[in-house]
């Protein structure tokens, strides 16, 4: 692996400023793994332990890791230990992110976006 | 005009992934959004590397810190109130004159939180994961850091059980200064052991 770590001393300096978040989803997808983890409903190594593994696949599927994508795996992670310990139910994760979608398509531009709006959609 | 023009833009799959996941956890009454708007607070504004320069800055003035510091990392950071989730097994490892330490987490990104916040993007990278192992020095210059040849680098390998925190040597020409006018001198990077302290020239 010859790529340098973007890293000069300009990039390492002005990274100190970086945001801890680069989007809200970031910092919703870090809160919940911490939150359930300190709830009990998965142990910290069992969560670092489902993290590496994403990792993993993406180096075996040699997709390009910069850090940036770390938390698409930390929400892939997520999903899956969810799944495996029976929390969530894959076919309610599907229904209900369909209806977010439907929420946010159907939401004038400017007003909140409420998954009841995507409910009654799915409804109508 | 059509309807399309005044709705709003649907987001990303992750972003609605996350509300998912998130509004059917706390239908189950699994967490509470309030709870989760807390956490993020305290991660974005709260916790962050001046917490372990204020560490590392204690050592240098105070010996006595730094000996439990080396014996127990875990309680005397605590002793500072830092504590909480990647905190628990701290271990200190100190630079010499003829040892530098780099820490890096080989398998995903542990890192000390109540010490140093949450991780930069490099360090999360497979580019510092797998280079800080195989050829640390090169991955020191590229941080502008050259270590002399008698200089031994030891790499510490961060896991769910360990997490290391660096404690940099105290910069030159700052005998006899306070804990609060050294602790500017300590960047996160300083802790990680890509970098040295900062010089009282270079602040």
């Amino acid at each position: 692996m010859n790529s340098t770590i973007t890293t000069s001393k300009q990039n390492t300096l002005s990274s100190s400023q970086e945001p801890v978040f680069a989007e809200p989803w970031e910092a919703q997808a870090f809160a919940l793994a911490v939150k359930l983890s300190e709830q009990g409903l998965f142990t910290w190594s069992e969560w670092t332990t489902a993290l590496a593994a994403e990792i993993s696949l993406a180096k075996d599927q040699e997709e390009p890791d910069f850090g940036d994508t770390y938390y698409h795996y930390w929400l892939s992670a997520l999903e899956k230990l969810l799944l495996e310990k029976s929390i969530l139910d894959s076919t309610d994760i599907k229904a209900r992110t369909e209806q977010w979608s439907r929420a946010y398509q159907t939401t004038p531009h400017g007003q909140p976006i409420e998954l009841s709006t995507g409910i009654k959609q799915q409804i109508i | 005009m059509s309807n399309h023009d005044h709705q709003t833009e649907p987001p990303s799959e992750v972003e609605l992934k996350v509300k998912a996941l998130e509004s059917l956890l706390v239908e189950k009454g699994l967490v509470d959004p309030a709870a989760l708007d807390e956490l993020i607070d305290r991660y974005e504004n709260r916790v962050g590397p001046r917490n372990g320069a204020q560490v590392v800055a204690r050592a240098w003035v105070d010996p006595k810190f730094k000996a439990w510091l080396n014996e127990d990392a875990t309680a005397a950071i605590a002793s500072l109130g830092f504590t909480g989730r990647q905190g628990e097994h701290m271990k200190v490892v100190e630079n010499t004159p003829h040892i530098h330490n780099l820490v890096v987490c080989t398998l995903c990104s542990c890192y000390p939180w109540p010490v140093l916040g949450l991780p930069p993007v490099w360090y999360k990278s497979a580019p510092y994961r797998a280079r800080a192992v195989m050829d640390p020095r090169t991955v020191l210059e590229e941080f502008g850091t050259k270590l002399g040849a008698d200089v031994e680098i030891k790499v510490w390998d961060s896991t769910s059980e360990m997490r290391y925190l660096v404690l940099p040597e105290q910069p030159p020409r700052t005998e006899g200064w306070s804990a609060e006018e050294l602790e500017p001198l300590v960047t996160r990077n300083s802790m990680i052991g890509v970098e040295k302290a900062l010089t009282p020239d270079n602040t």
